[in-house]
């Protein structure tokens, strides 16, 4: 829903997001620091990132490369020209008093992102810009009643924030949007995406007007909303918190709040009032940044292909856009479809990997990337299904044995016989078998009764196991009943 | 033995190589001169004995061995800025009480990578915010200078007020120092020494605790312009891990210094003459002048218009950029910690800034939070940085006419410690050494004479960026026809 | 001629987490006042065609992304005023 109803009114949601997502390089931004997550505390730590008397940054050219991948692969401009500035504020997590980021000259300006409605139709949001940034350190709380523990490990690690323009119209369309950005960084390798490592985090600006004005309303910013889950409920109830104001003809503050996972309602963290006046300036330890056309070329030939050409390409091999939509939401689900297409039956790679494969993983709580069954093994059993060596019936027991066994498709079928019965001699001996047996059903279904069929492919299954090829059964059925 | 501690780093290399004395003979010299005149003149903060011992038997050790380094020997004084290795190194400010660093400045490192000797740690305004040396937390420093007749304590200058004291009072042979809008320039003037600034970005600011990013500089005080030039040679290098390092070979800054002047275009500027300047300062200027024009060269009248606007230009600049640059000093992660028991992390802060930095530091970072604040930005900070631009432009302007530019270094001489000068008198003193600092040009101050009262006189020498060896050249032609002699001031 | 309030004073000292207090803010408010009238002179300049200076030349270099100065917590916490368990300790800033 882009509008919200009240009793009383009708408000059109009005949502922008920024979006912080660290780069995967192996050092942070500005300083030599290993970058992994989880390591023991301030272990991760240089003389630079601690801010020591006399330190300087120098920037990590793989991080800014990454960035630029990642304004390519949004359709964004990537400015040549850009400028770092110090944020400047006070914060036990922020040891230099500043934060190195952009402001006034960002590297990636514009861009889009295609992502989809309520109505599940594909709609653009335009994207204001990328920077790149400092990411802070961590603090704990919960150790002593008086005192704070500061872990300076996060502190200076690259982030890219990206900011949309305020396009988003309902708690949906933003986790699509989420979801699809995610997706992208993920295929072209410059974030991991790993929201519960907090990888990527997302803020989102609400605001409300009433439909069909034009000015927008004030919007609350509500920060750290660290998984798609969690970004709907704090919109939805954000939307309802401010509309139930509106209506009973309250102002809406221009505030930060905080989503409380426990309680599901925002609560303020900071008021306008105590805003900060981060005096933004060039930092004058590192120079304006400027990017040969010989780097831009060479991030822009490292893109690999997108989600969206991927799935035009699907779209052209035949498959739907329900099947492609689903195998493109997932890197690790395409690269491994990538391995089956072109090298059996389009259809059956389709339905053998999200259908039963799939199906499968889910069960047993697996994402494709823990497949204990690779794209040559599944490949395997695709092809026996192929060439008829099996039904479609058997293969499903095959998969579940394979799964179970780690065995190749082949061996399993060869060690338990379940192979395929296409001869038709043999088939018309076993019909023979099941008519002579059945006597007074044939004769019902010769004269009228049609239903009956089933009952002969059943028995003729039964009498082989289920290893009768059925379209040869049925061919053959036909033949001997209509007879 | 006592005139050891009299002698030039060219005079100290050679007797020392031809083992005429040790650089322990040496080093002991000159602690023992600390140990009498700086109580009074407080030039040092720290004096790290056993350490210069050590460092003097191992430069004794190499020359005996023939395997003498550039600077083998000889004993500096370090400017509490640069940070030391498990050497306390406080900027003298309450606020880095203890500061030991597990770390060495390439700036020091470079001079102990040629064999100097680290005497100790000289006194400086907190944070290099000054031009007198009263702003440090450990006192003041005395000028060893003093007038003809009067007994009156002289500023030595600064902010490297100690640095320019300790050479000046024969505590040690050399001194570094940084100047940021004239802190090494301005005191040597005051001091009777040769005090140089090097192009920005000629040395590595890493390790060199940040006042001002963009005009931040090392520098040196020393005897002649020879050792100044030696200095150079050791402490300039490209250094990675400071991002405005410029990419630069090393040279050999002594190239040039016997070329003398023929065929140089030496300019002068009229804006160089200001109200209310000593009268003797103008006298001086106008000998060089003739002076320079005898040795062969020419001189150019030019115009340095925007000359008068660098004080303001330059305290918005680097105001706003140490407003920033201090804001590291919390008491979270190293020195002064101010917390009371139920005192809120803001607290803390406020506590321990307010109780860890002096007035005048303050004072700079108001001033530089001001100029950065919402909706003062452009006013300020962008409009000084654009006149800063201007000054760039006259400069380059300038030096497609001449080869090097000639100034008076300051528009006063020392003055006493007690005498009350306003603020904006204050930062006046810089107001010919600041363009230099604004558009990244080397500079250099030469003795040239005295004032009726016999305090020294200086006199500055500008060339374009990366022509140190020029600028070393022409200071190096007019000091050894100035013949000014250092004894014959009056000292303490 | 700009003046520099009390309120301003105020607001400044608590952007630079700089206690002042009442009659430090009167003075500082004069003598801040003084100095940004000094600093106006700058409006005689005609800067309108100018581009602010905002380094000196040069473009930025970059450097490889290898992974070296870590592990060094020893050192990175050697001149804490507080410290525990590897964590710098401050006082407590959420509940």
């Amino acid at each position: 829903m882009a509008t919200i109803k009240t009793a009383q009114n009708e408000y059109e949601i009005v949502i922008g997001l920024e979006i912080h997502a660290q780069i995967n390089t192996k050092s942070k931004l500005f300083s030599h620091s290993n970058t992994v997550f989880g390591a023991e505390p301030n272990s991760q730590v240089s003389l630079v990132d601690s801010a020591m008397p006399g330190m300087l940054p120098i920037l990590n050219r793989e991080a800014i490369k990454k960035a630029a991948i990642t304004g390519y692969a949004i359709n964004a401009t990537v400015n040549p020209y850009s400028i770092f500035d110090r944020k400047n504020y006070f914060y036990a997590d922020l040891p230099q008093g500043y934060q190195i980021s952009q402001f006034s000259d960002p590297i990636v300006t514009g861009g889009k992102v295609t992502i989809k409605d309520d109505e599940g139709n594909d709609k653009v949001i335009n994207i204001t810009r990328i920077h790149v940034e400092q990411d802070a350190g961590k603090s704990i709380h919960d150790q002593s009643p008086t005192h704070s523990f500061v872990d300076l490990n996060r502190s200076g690690v690259p982030l890219m924030e990206l900011v949309t323009e305020p396009e988003i119209r309902s708690a949906g369309e933003a986790a699509d949007f989420v979801k699809k950005y995610r997706n992208i960084l993920r295929y072209i390798n410059t974030c991991g995406g790993d929201m519960e490592k907090g990888q990527l985090r997302c803020d989102a600006n609400v605001s409300l007007r009433p439909v069909g004005r034009e000015e927008f309303g004030t919007r609350c910013e509500i920060k750290n909303l660290n998984s798609t889950k969690n970004i709907q409920l704090a919109i939805d109830y954000e939307v309802e918190r401010q509309a139930k104001a509106l209506d009973a003809g309250e102002e809406i503050r221009q505030q930060t709040r905080l989503f409380d996972v426990t309680t599901g309602e925002t609560r303020v963290m900071r008021d306008k009032e105590d805003a900060h006046d981060y005096r933004y300036f060039p930092d004058p330890d590192l120079l304006p940044l400027e990017l040969s056309e010989a780097f831009l070329q060479e991030a822009k030939d490292s893109l690999p292909e997108l989600p969206q050409q991927k799935k035009a390409r699907y779209l052209d091999e035949g498959l739907t856009e329900y099947d492609a939509e689903v195998i493109i939401a997932d890197k690790d689900a395409a690269t491994y479809f990538e391995r089956l297409l072109g090298n059996c039956d389009t259809k059956l790679a389709v339905t053998w990997m999200t259908g039963e494969l799939f199906g499968r993983l889910k069960k047993e709580d697996k994402t494709i990337a823990d497949s204990p069954i690779s794209a040559e093994k599944l490949l395997g059993l695709i092809k026996q299904i192929e060439t008829n060596v099996i039904s479609g019936k058997i293969a499903k027991d095959v998969l579940d044995k394979m799964l179970e066994t780690g065995k190749e498709a082949e061996e399993i079928i060869e060690s338990e016989g379940l192979k395929q019965i296409t001869d038709d001699g043999a088939i018309i001996k076993i019909i023979d078998e099941v008519m002579v047996a059945n006597d007074d059903k044939v004769q019902e279904y010769r004269s009228g009764k049609d239903k009956l069929f089933g009952f002969f492919v059943g028995q003729v299954m039964k009498a082989t196991g289920g290893k009768a090829n059925p379209g040869a059964v049925n061919k053959l059925l036909k033949e001997k009943l209509s007879a | 033995m006592s005139d050891l501690t009299k002698l030039t780093i060219a005079e100290l290399k050679e007797g020392l190589l031809a083992k005429k004395f040790t650089s322990v003979e040496l080093t002991k010299a000159y602690l023992e001169n600390i140990k009498k005149a700086n109580p009074e003149l407080n030039a040092y903060v720290l004096v790290t004995e056993d350490k210069a011992l050590e460092m003097a038997a191992l430069a004794d050790k190499n020359i005996a061995a023939g395997k003498a380094r550039p600077l083998e020997g000889i004993p500096f004084a370090v400017k509490d800025l640069y940070c030391t290795k498990d050497i306390k190194t406080e900027c003298c400010s309450h606020i880095l009480d203890g500061f030991t660093p597990t770390y060495e400045s390439t700036v020091t490192q470079n001079l102990w990578n040629d064999g100097a000797i680290l005497l100790g740690k000289a006194n400086m305004d907190e944070f290099a915010m000054g031009s007198t040396n009263k702003n440090s937390y450990r006192g003041n420093v005395v000028n060893p200078v003093k007038r003809a007749g009067e007994d009156t304590k002289l500023v030595p200058g600064g902010s490297s007020g100690g640095s320019a004291a300790a050479v000046a009072a024969d505590l040690c042979a050399a001194s570094l120092g940084s100047d940021t809008g004239g802190s090494v320039r301005q005191p040597a003037s005051f001091t009777g020494l040769v005090g140089m600034k090097p192009t920005y970005g000629r040395c590595s600011r890493w390790g060199m605790i940040a006042y001002a990013s963009s005009l931040d500089q090392a520098g040196h005080f020393s005897r002649s312009v020879e050792d100044s030039a030696l200095i150079l040679n050791s402490i300039s290098s490209y250094d990675e891990k400071d991002s405005t390092s410029a990419q630069k070979e090393k040279e050999d800054f002594t190239a040039k210094l016997n070329n003398g002047l023929k065929g140089m275009k030496i300019g002068i500027a009229s804006e160089y003459k200001m109200e209310g300047m000593n009268p003797d300062i103008e006298k001086i200027f106008d000998e060089t002048v003739k002076k320079a024009e005898s040795l062969g060269a020419e001189i150019v009248d030019i115009s340095l218009p925007h000359t008068h606007y660098g004080a303001p230009t330059y305290y918005i600049i680097s105001t706003a950029e140490a407003s920033s640059n201090l804001a590291r000093y919390d008491g979270v992660k190293y020195g002064l910690r101010e917390c009371a028991q139920g005192d809120s992390l803001d607290d803390m802060y406020s506590k321990t800034r307010s109780a860890g930095f002096g007035p005048e530091v303050k004072r700079r970072i108001m001033l530089g939070t001001y100029v950065l604040s919402s909706g003062y930005y452009d006013a300020y900070y962008i409009k000084a940085q654009k006149v800063r631009r201007l000054f760039a432009d006259d400069f380059n302007k300038a030096f497609s006419q001449v080869d090097a530019i000639l100034t008076p270094t300051t528009p006063n001489t020392a003055f006493g410690i007690d005498e009350k000068l306003t603020t904006i008198e204050m930062y006046y003193n810089d107001v010919f050494t600041v363009p230099a600092n604004l558009a990244g040009l080397p500079g250099i101050s030469i003795p040239a004479g005295v004032d009726s009262k016999n305090t020294p006189i200086g006199m500055q020498i500008l060339t374009p960026r990366f022509a140190e060896t020029e600028m070393f050249r022409v200071a190096y032609a007019l000091e050894q026809e100035i013949k000014f002699d250092r004894t014959k001031l009056n000292y303490r | 001629m700009s003046k520099v309030s009390n309120e301003q004073i105020k607001k400044i000292a608590s952007l630079a987490r700089i206690q002042v207090s009442d009659e430090d803010v009167v003075e500082l408010s004069t003598k801040m006042t003084e100095i940004v009238s000094w600093v106006e002179s700058l409006n005689e300049i005609d800067t309108e065609n100018v581009e602010p200076m905002m380094a000196v030349e040069n473009s930025l270099q970059m450097r490889d992304d290898e992974v070296k100065d870590d592990n060094i917590s020893e050192e990175v916490l050697k001149n804490a005023p507080e410290s525990k368990f590897d964590f710098f300790a401050v006082p407590k800033f959420v509940e």
